[in-house]
This record gives C-alpha cells, sequence and structure tokens, in this order.
C-alpha cells in the first residue's frame, strides 16, 4: 500500500507552474479520469469488510499501481522524445550551416550506388580498380574523410623528405633515384568522375566524395551563424565526408550531413588514426600545440615546415615510421642545424621487428644519420618550460625540445561497427573478416583496418602499403564475385637513410627464433641501387606481383673467398623467423629483388632443417 | 654478444655461426654457397585458382586485374581499351590486330580526351602499342610454355 501510494504520487506529481501560459502539449498533464475513479474507489474501501473486498482492493491497488506507472513512462518517453529531436534539428542546421558540403553535393549525391567504399586511402582505391577492371562500367563511390584524393602514404616519410624541389610540399611529387617522376596521387583529378554525374556516365567510373585535391584554393565560407557563433573568424571547411551510421540490413549509410545512400556491395577501409601517449594527452594544450601524430599529407606538410623553424625536434616511438622520420630529419639536421632526438622503450631501432643484434646495429647506422637515439626511454611526463617542451622520462633524464612527433602505433577506425553490428577482434584490433575479407554479407573489409584470417600464418592485422593494395584488390575481386582467400602474400620495406634498406615479408617479430645468414655488402647493394635496376620507384610495384615459379640457382664462375672478421658489418643477407622449424616470416637485408623467393618459401611452408641451404636460394652474394 | 667468434667455427660446415640467445647468426662466404641448394620447394600448380594470375588466365582469358595492365582496364577509357586488346588478343589475322582498327581508334579518341591520365598522344600511342606487343609477347610465350609443359 505505501508503495502503491508512493506510485500514485509520483504519477498525480503536480504539474510545473506557468504551466497555464507556457506549457507545451506535452508538459500539460492531466489526470486520467480512470486514475481518479480508482483513486476514489480505493479510497472507499471500508476496512473490516469481509475478504472479498480486500482482494478487490488489492486488485484495484495493483492495476492502478500499472496504470500509474505506464502513464508515467509513457510522458517521459514523449518528453525525451521531444527534447532530442530538437536538439538534433538544432544542431542539424548548426551542422549544415557552419559545414556545407561541397557546393550541390548535398542534393547531388546519388541515393544509390552500387559499389560503396568507406574511406578513400590505398586499400579503397586498390579496391575501386579492382571492381572497374572486372566488372565493366561498374559505378564505384568512395566517401572519404580526407579531403585528399587517393594517395600513397610511403613517400611522405621517406622520398618526400629527400626532394631537391623547394616546392615539393605543394606538387607533392618526387624525383626517385631512377630519375623517374611520380606524384603520391595515385591518379590524377581527371581520372575521377565527378560525383553527380555517377549514375549517368556511360561507362561508370569512380567518383570520391567529398575530395578535393589539396593544395588547389579551398573555398571560404562564412555563414551568418558561423559569424554569430565564432565571432569574426572565418569558417575555413575542408568539405569533410564521413559516413557516421551504417545499416547492414538494409544496406545503407547515413553521411555527417544527415545524406543517406544505399549500396548493393560495401567496403569499409577506413583505416586507422595514430595514437598518442597518455603522457601527452594528459599534458594539456600547451603541449598539444607543439606536437605532430604523423599521418596525412596535411601532417607532412606542417611538420616539413616546422623543421625549417625550430631548433629541436624529437620523435617519440622506434619502429617504421618513427626511425624513418628520424631519419629523414636527421639528413636536415645536419645541413640546417637541427636537432633530432628519438627516444622509445625498446633498446634499438626496429627492436620489435628485428632480432636484437640487427636492431643494435641499426641503432647505430641511424645516430650515424645524424640522430640522437635514446633508447629504453619511457616517457613519464611532458610539460611546457620557457617556450620548450620538457619530457621527463621515467629513468629520470631530460628532453628539452621545440616540438614532438609521436609515432607510437595506429588505431584502427571501428567507430561503424556500433551502428553496423560487425564484430571488433579483441587480440588485434580492427574489423573481424574471414579469410576472403567479408564481414557481413555485401560488407568486405581491407586495409589497416582489417582483422584477417591469413590461411599459412592465422589470424593478422597488418598496417602496411602492399597489404593495403593487396588486400584492397582481393576485396574488390570478392565484391564481384571472385570468392577467393587472402593468399598472395604482402610484404613491406623500409629505408633507414641511402644505404641500408630491407624488404620483408610474413611474420616479422622479433619474439620469434631467427636465423640470419649474411655475406659483406658491396657498394653495389643499397636501396638506391634496387631502384635503379628495377627500373621502379616504388618499390613494390616491382616486388609485389612477380613470383618465382622456377627458382635458379646460378653457378658462380672463380671464388673469391672473404672470410669475414670478428665484430663483422651485418652489410647482406637474409633472416628466416621461424615457428615450429616453418619458415613464417623472412627479411631481406640489403638485397633486393628476390621477394618472388621469399613469397614462395612461406607459401611452401615447409619445415627445412638447415637454412643455410635455404639461403643459397638467395644468391646473396650476387648483385 | 652480436658477433660471432672464432671459437664458434663450426668444423662440419666451414661457416662462422653462433647463437646469440634465440637468434642464429650464419656468415657464409661466395664459397659456401657455391654448391646447389638441397632445399627443397613445393612444386607449383599452374592451374591454381588462388594463385595471382599474370595476363592470361588458365582458360586463354584476359586477366583485366593484372598489375602489369596498371590503370589501363579500369580508367574513364577502359571499355575502349578492353575492347581493342580483347580483338587484338583474338585476332587470327596474319597481321595480328590488323582487324581492329576501329576499336583502338575508338580508343585513341577516348585517350585524347584525357590527356594527364594517358600523356601526351604519340608517346601514348607508342607505349600503348609497345605495352600490347610485349604483354601479348609474354601473354603467348607463356601459353607456349604451358603448352609444352
Amino acid at each position: 500500500m505505501f508503495l502503491c501510494r508512493g506510485a500514485l504520487a509520483r504519477a498525480l506529481r503536480p504539474p510545473p507552474r506557468g504551466r497555464a501560459q507556457a506549457g507545451t502539449l506535452l508538459q500539460r498533464w492531466n489526470v486520467p479520469p480512470d486514475l481518479q475513479l480508482s483513486r476514489q474507489v480505493a479510497g472507499t474501501g471500508v476496512p473490516g469488510e469481509k475478504g472479498s473486498n480486500s482482494v478487490f482492493v488489492l486488485i484495484v491497488g495493483l492495476s492502478t499501481l500499472g496504470a500509474g506507472a505506464y502513464v508515467y513512462k509513457t510522458l517521459k518517453e514523449n518528453k525525451e522524445r521531444f527534447t532530442s529531436r530538437i536538439s538534433s534539428i538544432t544542431t542539424r542546421s548548426r551542422d549544415e550551416e557552419a559545414s556545407p558540403s561541397a557546393p550541390g553535393a548535398h542534393s547531388k549525391v546519388p541515393s544509390h550506388v552500387p559499389f560503396l567504399l568507406i574511406g578513400g586511402g590505398t586499400a579503397a582505391f586498390a579496391a575501386a580498380r579492382s571492381i572497374r577492371a572486372r566488372d565493366p562500367g561498374a559505378r564505384v563511390l568512395i566517401v572519404s574523410e580526407d579531403p585528399a584524393l587517393p594517395y600513397m602514404r610511403p613517400p611522405l616519410s621517406k622520398e618526400l623528405w629527400f626532394s631537391d624541389d623547394p616546392d615539393v610540399t605543394e606538387t607533392l611529387r618526387f624525383k626517385q633515384w631512377n630519375g623517374k617522376e611520380r606524384s603520391i596521387y595515385f591518379q590524377p583529378p581527371s581520372f575521377y568522375v565527378p560525383v553527380q554525374d555517377l549514375p549517368s556516365v556511360e561507362n561508370g567510373g569512380v567518383a570520391v566524395l567529398c575530395g578535393k585535391k589539396v593544395g588547389t584554393a579551398l573555398a571560404v565560407v562564412p555563414t551568418a551563424f558561423a559569424k554569430q557563433s565564432l565571432g569574426s573568424k572565418l569558417v575555413l571547411n575542408p568539405w569533410r565526408c564521413k559516413v557516421v551510421h551504417m545499416d547492414v540490413r538494409g544496406n545503407t549509410v547515413k553521411l555527417n550531413d544527415g545524406t543517406q545512400i544505399s549500396y548493393d556491395k560495401c567496403l569499409i577501409a577506413t583505416g586507422g588514426t595514430p595514437r598518442n601517449l597518455p603522457a601527452i594527452e594528459r599534458a594539456g594544450k600547451d603541449v598539444q600545440k607543439r606536437l605532430t601524430l604523423f599521418r596525412k599529407i596535411e601532417d607532412f606538410r606542417s611538420l616539413e615546415k616546422i623543421s625549417r623553424e625550430v631548433k629541436s625536434i624529437t620523435i617519440i616511438g622506434g619502429g617504421f615510421l618513427g626511425s624513418e622520420l628520424a631519419c629523414a630529419l636527421g639528413r636536415r639536421a645536419r645541413t640546417r642545424g637541427l636537432e633530432v632526438i628519438q627516444l622509445f622503450p625498446e633498446n634499438g631501432n626496429m627492436g620489435k621487428v628485428l632480432p636484437e643484434y640487427l636492431s643494435n646495429w641499426t641503432t647505430e647506422k641511424v645516430r650515424r644519420e645524424g640522430v640522437n637515439v635514446l633508447p629504453n626511454a619511457v616517457v613519464k611526463s611532458v610539460s611546457v618550460s620557457g617556450n620548450r617542451l620538457v619530457i621527463k622520462l621515467k629513468d629520470g633524464r631530460k628532453v628539452e625540445t621545440d616540438h614532438i612527433v609521436a609515432a607510437v602505433g595506429l588505431e584502427p577506425n571501428v567507430e561503424l561497427a556500433k551502428s553496423a553490428g560487425l564484430e571488433v577482434d579483441s587480440d588485434f584490433g580492427g574489423f573481424r573478416v574471414n579469410a576472403e575479407l567479408q564481414a557481413r554479407s555485401n560488407i568486405w573489409v581491407a586495409g589497416d583496418a582489417a582483422c584477417f584470417y591469413d590461411i599459412k600464418l592465422g589470424r593478422r592485422r597488418v598496417e602496411h602499403h602492399d597489404h593495403a593494395v593487396v588486400s584492397g584488390r582481393l576485396a574488390g575481386e570478392n565484391m564481384t564475385g571472385a570468392a577467393k582467400p587472402y593468399w598472395h602474400q604482402s610484404m613491406f620495406w623500409s629505408d633507414l637513410g641511402p644505404n641500408v634498406g630491407y624488404e620483408a615479408i610474413g611474420l616479422v617479430d622479433s619474439s620469434l627464433p631467427t636465423v640470419g645468414v649474411f655475406a659483406k655488402a658491396t657498394a653495389k647493394d643499397t636501396p638506391k641501387s634496387a631502384t635503379e635496376q628495377s627500373g621502379t620507384g616504388i618499390r613494390s610495384e616491382s616486388e609485389t606481383e612477380a613470383e618465382a615459379s622456377e627458382v635458379h640457382i646460378s653457378q658462380s664462375s672463380s671464388p673469391t673467398p672473404q672470410v669475414p672478421k670478428q665484430g663483422e658489418d651485418y652489410g647482406k643477407g637474409v633472416i628466416f623467423y621461424l615457428r615450429d622449424k616453418v619458415v613464417v616470416g623472412i627479411v631481406l637485408w640489403n638485397i633486393f629483388n628476390r621477394m618472388p623467393i621469399a613469397r614462395k618459401i612461406i607459401k611452401d611452408g615447409e619445415e627445412h632443417e638447415d637454412l643455410n641451404e635455404v639461403a643459397k636460394l638467395f644468391n646473396i652474394h650476387e648483385d | 654478444m652480436s658477433y660471432c667468434r672464432q671459437e664458434d667455427l663450426s668444423e662440419l660446415l666451414h661457416l662462422m655461426s653462433c647463437m646469440v640467445g634465440k637468434d642464429r647468426i650464419i656468415f657464409a662466404t661466395k664459397e659456401d654457397h657455391e654448391t646447389p641448394s638441397s632445399a627443397e620447394l613445393v612444386a607449383d600448380d599452374p592451374d591454381d585458382p588462388y594463385e595471382e594470375q599474370g595476363l592470361i588466365l588458365p582458360n586463354g582469358d584476359i586477366n583485366w586485374n593484372c598489375p602489369c595492365l596498371g590503370g589501363m582496364a579500369s580508367g574513364p577509357c577502359g571499355e575502349q581499351f578492353k575492347s581493342a586488346f580483347s580483338c587484338f588478343h583474338y585476332s587470327t589475322e596474319e597481321i595480328k590486330g590488323s582487324d581492329c582498327v576501329d576499336q583502338f581508334r575508338a580508343m585513341q579518341e577516348c585517350m585524347q580526351k584525357y590527356p594527364d591520365l594517358y600523356p601526351q598522344e604519340d608517346e601514348n600511342e607508342e607505349k600503348s602499342s609497345k605495352d600490347l606487343e610485349t604483354t601479348s609477347e609474354e601473354a603467348s610465350g607463356a601459353k607456349e610454355e604451358k603448352g609444352s609443359s
């Protein structure tokens, strides 16, 4: 009874004051007649009457309670729905005014596309190309958050830094060592079809929403609303398009401006976002202003500018990106008096990839490129002092610098998993897909964001350029009916300056037992000469496609034995990574154009007793 | 220790080899690698459907997704390129492709509309015809090999 009364009391809460004037329909609250009746009825129950009366009272009381609770719930829901609707309308109108899409894009985005690719990076472009090659007249829409048209990332931390062109940050073209020049963009803008023409263009094509080649003039759109809310600051809108919601059952997606697009087949190639150190996130705005998280063209441009303005840059992270940037900046250090520091927790550069002896050797090489390398360094805190940053390490050391570049890993972009109901892998991160890169019917995932099943090497997620190309191409094939599993092993490469370079394939994890077979390097064995020989600029172009069907063992002419001395350089060689005596990963150290053989060995998955015999297949002494 | 000491020389193999923790390091001279390898490789199945195919598929069709074609089959002039190259590939004329002039002309016309994609007419003409020659040579070469094996 007490409870009942309480519920009744809640249900009968007096309506807010002034409802007669200000109240809307939903806020006005009328006591429903049945409640009044039941109240009266309950009230008139005379105590002391027979049992049937008390049962009757109980029934009435319970139903009152139920009715009251139902009424209260309905009213509350109505109110919530109302307020949320009002707020969504206001935010939508605010968003629309503050961030208008590309002129006319909002109205001219096709409502349906046969092939929808979410993300506009390497994997998406490779998929688009694959779809167009296999499906005549295919219409492909790429929705990309990056305002730039699809481009390749490796030169952003390598070749572009070595360019002699003073306009390189604008043109984004680089002359390779073989003399061939190319742009980082996969295709010039004329390759793409305008979005509004996509449904009607005769032979189909690829359209990018809202891609705009960075470097051309961006429209400045000051709107009345924006001016109001941001004072006199003009709103520069980079025309970003983002898929924010995915309805898997209805085969539709929703963009950030509310546009809905339905699809037949969809690829998620959203890539990842650079991770940040917790110590830096805690540190506040003054530190964040002096931080670069390197991934995109705009990051390259801003870091390039900063490298000309500051006296000291510190790179946190000792992996591929960190080491490449350190070497690239180190080169500038010598010519411009810039101090370059690199610090990381491992014992040496590439500590998680290369066996310890090689990681130590690599660290020395990086030092010789002009970088002050601090291994075994864990960042405790970062603060601003004067106009400089002070990084405090856990072992007590302090590093003073002007700017920080954090290269501490990539967080896969899996926000869509929630609305789409897709599985996210807990071990590797990323969307979980099968061996054919499929997440659900009509949905595939490729590139950095895909955690896939590799038939040979097991479940993994790979963050390399060639993998994005291979997986994107495979996803495109499967989206056009091929049903092929991940089979063609992707490779990766890295250069640490012009004199040390390596290519690798498979699982290259320094925690695995390794066998390294080395010979002494000659002047001919450098990345520079590799590209000259193969005639291509990006090594993956020459290495990716071929696989050795026959392996030629050439007979060498007159041998000139050179027994390496103590403490010898690890000039060139091949390193095998083993899992239960089976080779699962191979690093080609300063030897090039042998990836097909490496790929074959991993594909075979055989147990080899003597890896020196396997090493012979690589002709490491040959040019 | 990140280098191998003389004491660790393996008598049998005449190779310098040692273990640094779990990692084995072998220094091999040119002489050491002269003898043919005893490592066995698994024979390849040329008709493996999973493998990345070359320009010509096992059934004789053209693999438009071959990376060797670059973006030719997928660009705005992709359809024209495909019809011209298909015609050339299946042509049984004495001068191969002489019956495909129309398709090639259509392709050229299309490519002229996109000068920065298909750079410079003359260069492109040379390049595309040279590409077609070399790719078809490779293709016929590959076919012959397969036929004889």
